[in-house]
C-alpha cells in the first residue's frame, strides 16, 4: 500500500471507532495534544492505559473469585478507577461497561458483577485490539514517509 | 514566571503581573503558572499533564498524596495551584485538601470520575475552589489561573484591611468584563500602590508592598496556634492575641487572622457534622432556608442563613464568613453580634426571627456542645448549614485540631470578626445573601484610608476586624466562582425586594443594592458600589447621609425606600465584602463620619431612611 492509500484507510478506521463507539471526543482531544514537541504522545498514554488497566482487570478478577465473600468496597474502588481513566482516554465502550458494573457493585450483587466483569474485559480487549491496529498503521505511514492526517479526521 | 522569588507566590505573581504589565502584556499571566497535580492514575496523570503543558503552565505530577504534601511542604512557594484527585488510595483528596489549604494556603481544585452531588458537596464545603470531572477537557484547565487571581486578589485585601489602609482604588480596577487584566494589572499594582502608600504597620512586618511571604503553617505552628486558640478561648480568640501567645518572630497579624478563619471554618465543619444530630436537621450542608435552594454553592449561603436566623452573632457571621472566604477573620473588637442578625433579617425572609441579642446566647442546636465548632453559635440551625458550608468552603478545616472540642466550648463570640461573614453573601440569592453583607459594612471597612479614618475604631464593631475584613466577597467569588456573582445580583434585587416589604430593616435594601454590584470574579469596583450604596442606606442609623456612599450602582437601590431602622446595620457588612473593598470602606466611612457607627452595639439605624442614599 501506499502512503496516500493507508493514509486512506486510516482515516476511515479512525472515523468508524468513533462510528461505533469505541472512542468518544475525548480521544480526539489526545489526538489534537499530540504535537511535535510530543509526537508519541497518544501511544505513550494508551500504553499506559493498557498496562493500568490489565492490572486492575487481574485485581478485579482476585476480589471476585474471593471465595470468602466479595468485598464490593474494594471491587467498586477498581471499577472507579477504570472508569475514570478509561474516560480520560476515550475508551467509550469500557467507561459504560464500568457504569453498569458499579450499579451492580452497589446492590452487592455477585452474579451481575460477574457478568459486568466479563463484559468489561471484552469490551477492553476489543479496544485495545482496535487501538493496536491504529497504531501499527500509523508507525507504517510514518516509516513509508508519510503523517498522520489527524486533521481529515473533520469531526473533532 | 519567577518562581524562585522567595517572596512567596504573590509576590510573585504580582511582580510577574506588573513586569507583564509594563511589557503590555497582561494576558501572559497564566503562562508559567505553576500547577502541582495529584492523581493515583498514571494515565489521567500524564493526560493532564500534557494539557497542562500545553496551557503553558509549569507543571509538577505526583501520584501520591504524601508525596505531593512534602514537596509543597519542602517548598512553600513553589507552586501556584494544586489539582488533586478525590479518590486515592493513600490519603484520601478531601484531606489533602485540608491539609494544603491549612498550611499553605494555596487554591485547591479536586478532580474525579465521580460527579455525584454529595462528592462535589464535599469538595465545596471542604474548600475546594473548584471540583473538574472526569474526563477533563483541557478548556477546563485553561482558566484554573483564575483561582489563583482571586485569592490573590482576595489576600491583598485582607491584608489591607488589616493594615488599615484604605482600600480605594482596589476595587474599581477590576471591572467585571475585563478582570483578569485588571486583575492582573490593576489590582495588582494598585494594591501595591496602597499599601505603599497606607502603610500601616499594623501587623505587617515586613513589606509595605503586597509581596508578602508566606506563612507556611506547620504542624508545629499549627498546634502552637491551636493552643493559643484554646487558651484564650475560641471565643475570645482574636489574632492579636493569639499572635501575642504564639509569639512567633516574623509572624503577622494577617497571617493569624487568615489562619484563624481558616480554623474556625475547619472547626464548623467538625461540629456540623457531628450536629447533625443536634437538631441542626440537615447537615449543615443543606440549605435549610427555603431561600437557601438551589444555590450551587453553599457558600454564602451557610452564613446568610445563619445570619439571618439571627442566630449568629454578627460576629460569628463575620467571622464564618470571614472563614469561608478565607480570609482571616476579623477580630472585631466591636460586638457586632446583633448586626449579624438583622441582616439576616433583611435578607432573608424566612427568617424574621432575628434576635440581635440572643445571637450570642443561643447555642443554637448547631453546637451541641462543642460550641466552637459552630462559629455560628448561636446561628440559626438553618444557618448553620449554610453557613458551614460557606465557611468550609474556605477552608480547609484544620486537620489537626484536636482541641477544637475545647474550644468550642465557648460560645463564639462574635467579636467584630463579623466583618468576615460579610464578604460571604454570595448570591446566596435566595436566601439572605445579605447578611454577610451587613457585617462587612458594620464594621468599618478597614481599608479606606480616603474616608477617613475608617480606624480601626470606627466602632468597635466595625473595625474591629479591619485587619481580617477580607472582602468576603471574594471568596464568594471563589466559592461560586462559577456564577454566583450574577445570580446574587439577582438574588440580592429580589431579596432586598422583598426585604423591604417585610419592613426589615434596611437591610434589604442594602441586599438590593448589592445585588447591583456584580461582583462577579472580581468583586472589585463594582461590588464596592454596590456597596456603597447599601452603606449608605445602612447607615441610615439615624444619618442618612452615610448612605451616600458610593452608590455604583446600585441598580436596585429603589428599594431603599423603606426606611427600616435598625436592620440596616447588618447589612453594611455584609456587603462590603461583596462588593469589593473600596465601596465599602467607603460605605463604612460614611457611616462613620455620619456619626452612624452604631457603636458598640448593634448597629441600629433607626430612623434612617434610605431614601437619602443616593442611587
Amino acid at each position: 500500500m501506499d502512503v496516500i492509500q493507508m493514509q486512506r484507510t486510516w482515516v476511515e478506521y479512525t472515523k468508524s471507532l468513533y462510528r461505533e463507539g469505541y472512542l468518544d471526543s475525548q480521544f480526539a482531544q489526545l489526538q489534537l495534544l499530540q504535537d511535535e514537541s510530543n509526537p508519541d504522545f497518544v501511544v505513550e498514554v494508551v500504553s499506559l492505559f493498557f498496562e493500568d488497566s490489565e492490572r486492575l482487570l487481574n485485581d478485579l478478577t482476585k476480589v471476585i473469585d474471593q471465595q470468602q465473600g466479595v468485598d464490593f468496597k474494594k471491587v467498586d474502588a477498581h471499577v472507579h478507577q477504570l472508569k475514570g481513566s478509561s474516560s480520560s482516554i476515550g475508551a467509550q465502550r469500557v467507561k459504560n461497561a464500568c457504569v453498569a458494573f458499579r450499579s451492580f457493585c452497589d446492590e452487592q450483587n455477585i452474579e451481575g458483577s460477574l457478568r459486568c466483569l466479563h463484559q468489561v474485559k471484552q469490551e477492553y480487549y476489543l479496544v485495545k485490539n482496535k487501538l493496536e491496529n491504529l497504531f501499527s498503521l500509523e508507525q507504517k505511514i510514518v516509516a513509508a514517509g508519510g503523517s498522520v492526517p489527524v486533521d481529515e479526521l473533520g469531526f473533532l | 514566571m519567577n518562581p524562585g522569588n522567595g517572596r512567596g507566590v504573590v509576590s510573585s505573581v504580582s511582580s510577574r503581573v506588573s513586569r507583564k504589565s509594563s511589557e503590555t502584556v497582561p494576558d501572559q499571566f497564566p503562562v508559567g503558572l505553576r500547577v502541582m497535580v495529584v492523581d493515583d492514575d498514571p494515565t489521567c496523570l500524564m493526560i493532564l499533564e500534557k494539557m497542562l503543558r500545553t496551557c503553558k503552565y509549569e507543571v509538577k505530577r505526583c501520584s501520591r498524596a504524601e508525596e505531593a504534601l512534602s514537596i509543597l511542604r519542602g517548598n512553600s512557594n513553589g507552586y501556584d495551584v494544586v489539582i488533586s484527585d478525590v479518590h486515592m488510595p493513600d490519603m484520601d483528596g478531601f484531606k489533602l485538601l485540608e491539609q494544603v489549604g491549612l498550611e499553605m494556603d494555596l487554591p485547591v481544585i479536586m478532580m474525579s470520575a465521580d460527579d455525584s452531588k454529595s462528592v462535589v458537596m464535599k469538595g465545596v464545603t471542604h474548600g475546594a475552589c473548584d471540583y473538574l470531572i472526569k474526563p477533563v477537557r483541557i478548556e477546563a484547565l485553561k482558566n484554573i489561573w483564575q483561582h489563583v487571581v482571586r485569592k490573590r486578589k482576595n489576600e491583598w485585601k485582607e491584608v489591607e484591611q488589616q493594615s488599615g489602609s484604605a482600600d480605594d482604588g482596589q476595587p474599581k480596577q477590576s471591572e467585571d468584563g475585563d478582570y483578569s487584566s485588571s486583575v492582573n494589572e490593576g489590582s495588582w499594582r494598585n494594591s501595591k500602590r496602597r499599601k505603599d502608600d497606607d502603610e500601616d504597620g499594623e501587623d505587617r512586618d515586613d513589606t509595605s508592598t503586597l509581596k508578602k511571604p508566606r506563612v507556611v503553617w506547620s504542624v508545629e505552628l499549627h498546634q502552637q496556634f491551636v493552643g493559643a486558640v484554646n487558651q484564650l478561648g475560641i471565643d475570645k480568640a482574636v489574632p492579636k492575641k493569639i499572635l501575642e501567645l504564639m509569639n512567633v518572630p516574623g509572624l503577622t497579624r494577617e497571617n493569624v487572622a487568615s489562619h484563624l478563619q481558616k480554623y474556625r471554618l475547619y472547626l464548623r465543619r467538625l461540629s456540623g457534622v457531628s450536629q447533625h444530630q443536634n437538631n441542626l436537621g440537615s447537615p449543615f450542608m443543606n440549605p435549610q432556608d427555603p431561600g437557601y435552594g438551589p444555590l450551587s454553592t453553599l457558600n454564602g449561603i451557610d452564613l446568610q442563613t445563619l445570619a439571618a436566623t439571627g442566630q449568629l452573632p454578627a460576629q460569628s457571621l463575620a467571622n464564618l464568613q470571614a472563614a469561608g472566604l478565607g480570609r482571616a477573620a476579623i477580630a472585631p473588637k466591636s460586638r457586632i453580634p446583633i448586626p449579624v442578625v438583622d441582616q439576616r433579617n433583611l435578607f432573608s425572609f424566612e427568617n424574621p426571627k432575628l434576635t440581635f441579642g440572643d445571637t450570642q446566647q443561643q447555642p443554637q442546636h448547631l453546637n451541641n456542645g462543642g460550641k466552637q465548632i459552630n462559629l455560628l453559635h448561636g446561628i440559626p440551625t438553618n444557618m448553620e448549614p449554610k453557613q458551614l458550608v460557606n465557611l468550609h468552603h474556605q477552608g480547609n478545616s484544620i486537620p489537626a485540631v484536636q482541641s477544637v472540642q475545647s474550644v468550642h466550648n465557648g460560645s463564639y463570640q462574635p467579636q467584630s470578626r463579623v466583618q468576615q461573614p460579610m464578604g460571604n453573601y454570595n448570591p446566596v440569592s435566595h436566601t439572605s445573601p445579605m447578611i454577610n453583607f451587613p457585617l462587612s459594612s458594620i464594621y468599618p471597612l478597614p481599608n479606606n484610608p480616603a474616608k477617613g479614618g475608617f480606624p480601626e475604631d470606627v466602632t468597635s464593631e466595625m473595625k474591629g476586624s479591619t485587619p481580617g475584613f477580607v472582602p468576603s466577597y471574594d471568596i464568594f467569588n471563589e466559592l461560586n466562582h462559577q456564577q454566583k456573582v450574577h445570580d446574587w445580583e439577582l438574588q440580592n434585587v429580589g431579596l432586598t425586594f422583598n426585604a423591604t416589604q417585610q419592613a426589615n430593616n434596611s437591610i434589604d435594601v442594602v441586599g438590593t443594592s448589592i445585588v447591583g454590584s456584580p461582583h462577579q470574579a472580581f468583586p472589585s469596583s463594582s461590588q464596592g458600589s454596590g456597596l456603597s450604596r447599601n452603606a449608605s442606606v445602612v447607615h441610615a442609623n439615624n444619618n442618612n447621609n452615610a448612605i451616600s456612599m458610593g452608590q455604583h450602582h446600585m441598580s436596585n437601590n429603589n428599594f431603599y425606600h423603606e426606611n427600616n431602622p435598625v436592620r440596616v446595620k447588618l447589612e453594611t457588612p455584609l456587603f462590603p465584602e461583596q462588593f469589593g473593598q473600596d465601596d465599602l470602606m467607603s460605605a463604612l466611612l460614611k457611616q462613620q463620619q455620619g456619626g452612624i457607627v452604631p457603636a458598640e452595639n448593634d448597629f441600629d439605624f433607626d430612623g434612617y431612611s434610605i431614601d437619602n442614599i443616593p442611587v
